[in-house]
């Protein structure tokens, strides 16, 4: 049962990744882009990290692709047609990526032999302890991320505004 | 309730992360839109999110979640910072084709 919904998440979001990347409007990629992010959240609930996934939900779905939507809209990307790589540097891309994948997998295959321990704690992805963790043993990196931040939005304001003269 | 460490093994989550970066790559080299670049990127920071939230509840250990958190903060001050370059870039050039940008080569 839990096999089958991972197996139906991931073969979902492998999916969607794909036609991101291979459909021809940039409008469409973002729309998948969106439903490839729905099928990591569901990874997430399986794994029992609950605070991860509505953070992700919230931060991925609700702000990220809406600045990108945002952006198209904007820039009105969608009425020429984006100009196209050749079909050699297509093919040269597909196979680095595909020699990267075959790699990595390689790579890593007996990696994963580290014991796992049999009983596992389901207490470990709730806000509870997340947020016990994150406020005792990682309160000065949460404060440098406000920091950074604050930082990133002064500076996107001020690359994205127009020049006073 | 639904255990995933007892009926997934940590191999499939692994190659999924694979997977998905690696098609994350493929989007990076094919596409030349800078928009769909930087979507492209956050797939792959996606890739190693989700790798990292497998380890964390498959070894009972909080800060692999942590440590997405903060990921995806970066990744959000990053998409940011991003799009204000490319909105700028777009006003000075009218175009978000990668291969406009190339006047520092050689």
């Amino acid at each position: 049962m839990t096999l089958a919904v991972f197996l139906t998440l991931a073969i979902a979001s492998v999916v969607f990744a794909l036609l991101m990347v291979l459909t021809k409007k940039p409008v469409h990629s973002v729309i998948f882009l969106l439903l490839t992010f729905f099928a990591i959240a569901g990874q997430y609930v399986l794994l029992n990290a609950q605070f991860l996934a509505v953070v992700h939900i919230i931060v991925y779905a609700g702000a990220v692709m809406v600045l990108f939507l945002f952006v198209l809209m904007l820039l009105n990307l969608n009425t020429e047609a984006e100009p196209r790589q050749t079909m050699r540097w297509k093919l040269a891309a597909a196979l680095a990526s595909g020699m990267l994948l075959l790699t990595l997998v390689g790579a890593l295959r007996g990696g994963a032999q580290m014991p796992i321990p049999e009983q596992s704690d389901p207490h470990v992805g709730l806000v509870r302890n997340l947020g016990k963790v994150l406020f005792t043993d990682f309160v000065v990196p949460f404060e440098i991320a406000g920091i950074l931040f604050l930082a990133a939005m002064v500076g996107a304001v001020l690359l994205a505004k127009r020049e006073l003269r | 309730m639904l255990d995933v460490v007892r009926s997934v093994p940590i191999d499939y989550y692994l190659w999924l992360s694979c997977a998905l970066f690696c098609i994350g790559v493929f989007g990076v080299l094919i596409r030349r839109n800078m928009l769909v670049a930087l979507m492209c990127i956050e797939l792959m920071l996606n890739a190693v999110n989700l790798l990292l939230a497998a380890f964390s509840t498959y070894l009972s250990d909080a800060q692999g979640q942590i440590l997405v958190f903060f990921i995806m903060v970066v990744a959000a001050a990053e998409a940011a910072v991003g799009l204000g370059i490319l909105v700028m870039i777009f006003r000075n050039t009218r175009t978000t084709d990668i291969y406009a940008l190339d006047k520092l080569r050689n």
